[in-house]
């Protein structure tokens, strides 16, 4: 019984300097953790719940959108044909296919291969920076088109759509004066959420430099995998978000010409 | 059982007693060891003095207004710097107090040694919380040096985005900051409560505090990131005019009622669990009972976090939600008052047939009980439609959450403070000073706010710099009661300061409590635990505490 709680006993300085050399010993093991194991879940679990606040940020905008698609149905119409389906499917992609390199990243640290994680990491990263590319090509054709919201935002292309040279006929349906107001909206949750997005891909470029970094010392090599495990986590969430935008912005409501 | 007779503060012979000679205060020396710990004691005692320093703020803004308020006419401030005064005064209660207060402080200091932890999961990221506490407490001390801000806390659209020429983004960008301390404290406990409880504690055996504080981790990590979502839009509206918010360039600012109160709702439960399980803690000890009807009580604070996400819409019943909406949420916010009611119910029952003693802490937890029973009251009355249209932006309201959060949050905090002072400082307080100070609030806050329920059901309405002369009386009274409470609040800053010197020392376990923090000296080891510690009892658990102490007593004599 009186051993229940051993913290009572009487304890000395010598007893509490050994514990903590014993725990020093172990390489990578922070001294509060009870074993290796336990450290390795809670990093995961506290990167799972840490997910799980990224969705409820996104989530405010996702609200936003399904309530304003509801509301301004004609005006999101029409804008989301203004997207380009070509480069929204070779984003689409890309960045599946640097998940999947994350996906082998994983798996080479698990497995200990040093060489084969860097080159993984390295090739990670090329695609998530060829992302960045065509979203900026994307984003630079916006602006020349005077469609980011705020004040040089330009509504008269959707009041009086041009003419197809081929067929002779509108491009578009026209809108409204007020309801071609509410395309706006529909650009602003368009560069809210792929900003967002685009952020977050930032974000993670920044950390692969500094895995692959890390990965280069020989960190990762030796049974000592969180970080990689839970930075692949990180850049699934971002590819998953991803799948989402891309069918939201792009592809429903779209019609072929008018 | 009720026959054992027992001293409940079982202070150690004066003339051997000394603080123990290692321990986490003097474990290392120097301001930077404090700057760049990692222990979770020390990130809490950093918490609590940052935490009082706001406090202190706000509380002299709330000063400002009832100043202002003592007379009918506007005469002390003209009506735009009233405004920024009970900006300012929401602002740095609700986010730099409120939220903070028992989570970061008293729930940092605990939770990792009542599951028989060495430290947080996260020690890091503990610490990085703290900082951006600050860094966000500057952003909104820096919104109020250049020249305020007056939306009001809810930064309310499309008066925050066009209407108003004040620092609003410099604010929002502050609570910003802060939603993310909050958000990495709730993430924190979370991850610690789930994997670093020590061998045998159950969640069946956690004390009630942890469980509180567990529940108001999953709000911080669900609802502060859409409030967080919420400030950059609006930040962005008025910086850029993208017009999400805007009804001219096609948005609609109900949008922005409903990201804010998904938040803002929970909030208020952000702001009330962790008090709630102070209270468990305090009540069971005092009463030496194991609280009872345990797992509700336990799950009642889960169902107040769940419930609490369906309710937000009772903060839009006159902004044009739909009749049929505004039914259901007003059923939905009635629902919500149960799981609360089942805690008051336990409570009073732990009570009955309980030996209770009425050490200061108790006063508080009493004072906790009589006026959150009243909020949460006259919140029913709010919940019912009809009775919300004639009230709402009377101070009817601003009555009711003060009942609710400073009455209390404000007394559970106190409870706390007290209750775990001896463990935290190895010191105790001055025990009848501390008494008049518990019993001055109660009497300061009655005055305070009764009258304001009065006034509101009168047609008094909230944020006005002035009124009419027949609602002078009323206010006055008011006045005169706040003036009384800040001396109640002025009192414990002063003699738990001096008790840090002076004060009597307190052994390990001056309440003869069972929690596994009231089993290690006072005050702690940084390790905490020499040995990670084998739990064998349920929270709680008098007898199995007498029997420890009786073989003690036994072995050692
Ligand atoms: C822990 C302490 C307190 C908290 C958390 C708190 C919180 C708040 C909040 C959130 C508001 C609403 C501001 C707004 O609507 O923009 C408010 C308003 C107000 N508070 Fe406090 N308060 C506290 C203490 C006090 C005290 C001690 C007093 C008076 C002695 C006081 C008097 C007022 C008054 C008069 C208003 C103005 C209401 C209005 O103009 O509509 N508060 N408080
Ligand atoms: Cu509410």
């Amino acid at each position: 019984m009186d051993n229940a709680i051993v913290a009572t006993r009487p304890h000395t300085h010598e007893t509490a300097v050994a514990a903590e050399h014993e725990h020093v010993a172990l390489p990578q093991h922070r001294h509060h953790f009870e074993t290796k194991e336990q450290q390795r879940e809670a990093a995961t679990f506290g990167m799972w719940l840490f997910l799980l606040t990224e969705i409820m940020f996104f989530g405010g905008l996702f609200f936003a959108y399904l309530l304003y698609r509801n509301w301004y149905h004609d005006a999101f119409v029409v804008s989301s044909n203004q997207l380009s389906i070509p480069l929204g499917a070779a984003n689409t992609a890309i960045l599946i296919s640097s998940g999947f390199f994350m996906a082998l990243a994983v798996w080479a640290a698990e497995v200990q291969k040093k060489s084969l994680l860097v080159i993984f990491l390295v090739l990670t990263t090329v695609f998530g920076v060829a992302f960045l590319g065509i979203k900026a090509v994307e984003y630079h054709e916006k602006w020349e088109k005077h469609h980011i919201p705020g004040n040089h935002f330009d509504v008269s292309e959707f009041i009086n759509p041009p003419v197809n040279p081929k067929t002779g006929k509108l491009t578009e349906k026209p809108l409204a004066p007020d309801m071609a107001q509410k395309t706006q909206v529909f650009f602003f949750l368009y560069f809210a959420m792929t900003g967002m997005h685009a952020f977050h891909m930032i974000l993670g470029i920044g950390l692969l430099f500094w895995l692959t970094w890390r990965a280069n010392r020989g960190e990762f090599s030796a049974g000592y995998v969180a970080p990689i495990e839970n930075f692949g986590l990180y850049w699934h969430f971002v590819d998953i978000v991803w799948l989402f935008l891309f069918p939201l912005l792009y592809l429903i409501n779209r019609h072929p010409g008018y | 059982m009720s026959a054992t007779s027992y001293t409940i503060v079982n202070l150690p012979d004066q003339r051997t007693a000394t603080i123990p000679k290692r321990n986490y205060l003097n474990n290392e020396d120097g301001l930077l060891s404090w700057l760049f710990t990692g222990d979770h004691k020390r990130i809490a005692i950093l918490y609590l003095i940052s935490i009082t320093f706001f406090f202190f703020i706000g509380g002299a803004f709330a000063g400002l207004i009832r100043l202002e308020l003592l007379t009918p006419q506007p005469d002390l401030v003209a009506s735009d710097t009233y405004n920024k005064f009970f900006s300012m005064h929401g602002i740095v209660m609700i986010f730099l107090f409120l939220v903070p207060s028992v989570p970061a402080t008293l729930g940092n200091f605990l939770i990792p040694i009542m599951i028989g932890a060495k430290d947080l999961a996260f020690p890091k990221v503990n610490l990085l919380s703290w900082y951006l506490y600050w860094i966000g407490g500057l952003f909104t001390m820096a919104a109020l040096v250049l020249g305020g801000v007056d939306t009001g806390w809810t930064f309310t659209t499309p008066l925050s985005t066009h209407y108003l020429n004040t620092h609003v983004v410099t604010a929002a960008t502050g609570v910003f900051i802060i939603g993310f301390s909050s958000i990495f404290t709730g993430l924190n406990f979370i991850v610690t409560l789930h994997r670093m409880r020590a061998p045998g504690m159950t969640w069946f055996r956690l004390p009630l505090f942890c469980w509180s504080n567990y529940a108001a981790s999953i709000l911080m990590v669900l609802g502060t990131p859409v409030l967080a979502i919420t400030l950059v839009l609006v930040a962005l509206e008025r910086l850029v005019g993208i017009g999400v918010f805007d009804p001219t360039k096609g948005g609609d600012p109900l949008l922005f009622q409903h990201l804010f109160w998904f938040y803002s709702h929970p909030a208020v439960y952000i702001m009330i669990l962790p008090g709630m399980g102070v209270i468990s803690e305090v009540i069971s000890t005092f009463s030496r009972k194991r609280v009872f009807g345990y797992t509700a009580v336990a799950f009642s604070s889960v169902a107040i976090a769940l419930f609490g996400f369906f309710v937000w819409a009772h903060h839009m019943f006159i902004m044009g939600v739909s009749n049929y909406s505004a039914l259901v949420f007003s059923l939905l916010t009635m629902l919500v008052a149960v799981p609360s009611a089942i805690k008051i119910f336990n409570w009073a029952f732990t009570l009955q047939k309980g030996s209770i003693t009425f050490e200061t802490p108790m006063l508080y937890a009493f004072g906790f009980l009589g006026l959150f029973t009243i909020g949460g009251m006259t919140g029913v009355f709010l919940g019912a439609l009809g009775m919300d249209i004639h009230l709402t932006e009377t101070y009817f309201i601003v009555a009711h959450f003060h009942f609710v959060m400073v009455g209390g949050m404000l007394m559970a905090f106190l409870a706390g403070i007290h209750f775990w002072w001896p463990k935290m400082t190895g010191r105790m307080y001055p025990e009848s000073l501390s008494k008049l100070a518990a019993v001055t609030t109660f009497i300061g806050f009655n005055l305070t706010f009764l009258p304001q329920f009065i006034l509101g059901y009168l047609g008094m309405p909230r944020r006005y710099h002035a009124y009419p002369p027949e609602f002078q009386v009323l206010n006055v009274l008011s006045t005169a009661g706040a003036t009384v409470l800040g001396v109640g609040y002025m009192l414990p800053l002063l003699y738990l300061g001096w008790s840090l010197k002076y004060g009597a020392i307190a052994g390990n376990n001056p309440w003869q409590a069972t929690g596994l923090e009231w089993q290690i000296q006072s005050p702690p080891l940084t390790e905490n635990f020499i040995e990670t510690p084998v739990v064998d009892h349920e929270a709680y658990d008098y007898e199995w505490l007498e029997h420890k102490t009786a073989q003690e007593v036994t072995t050692v004599g």
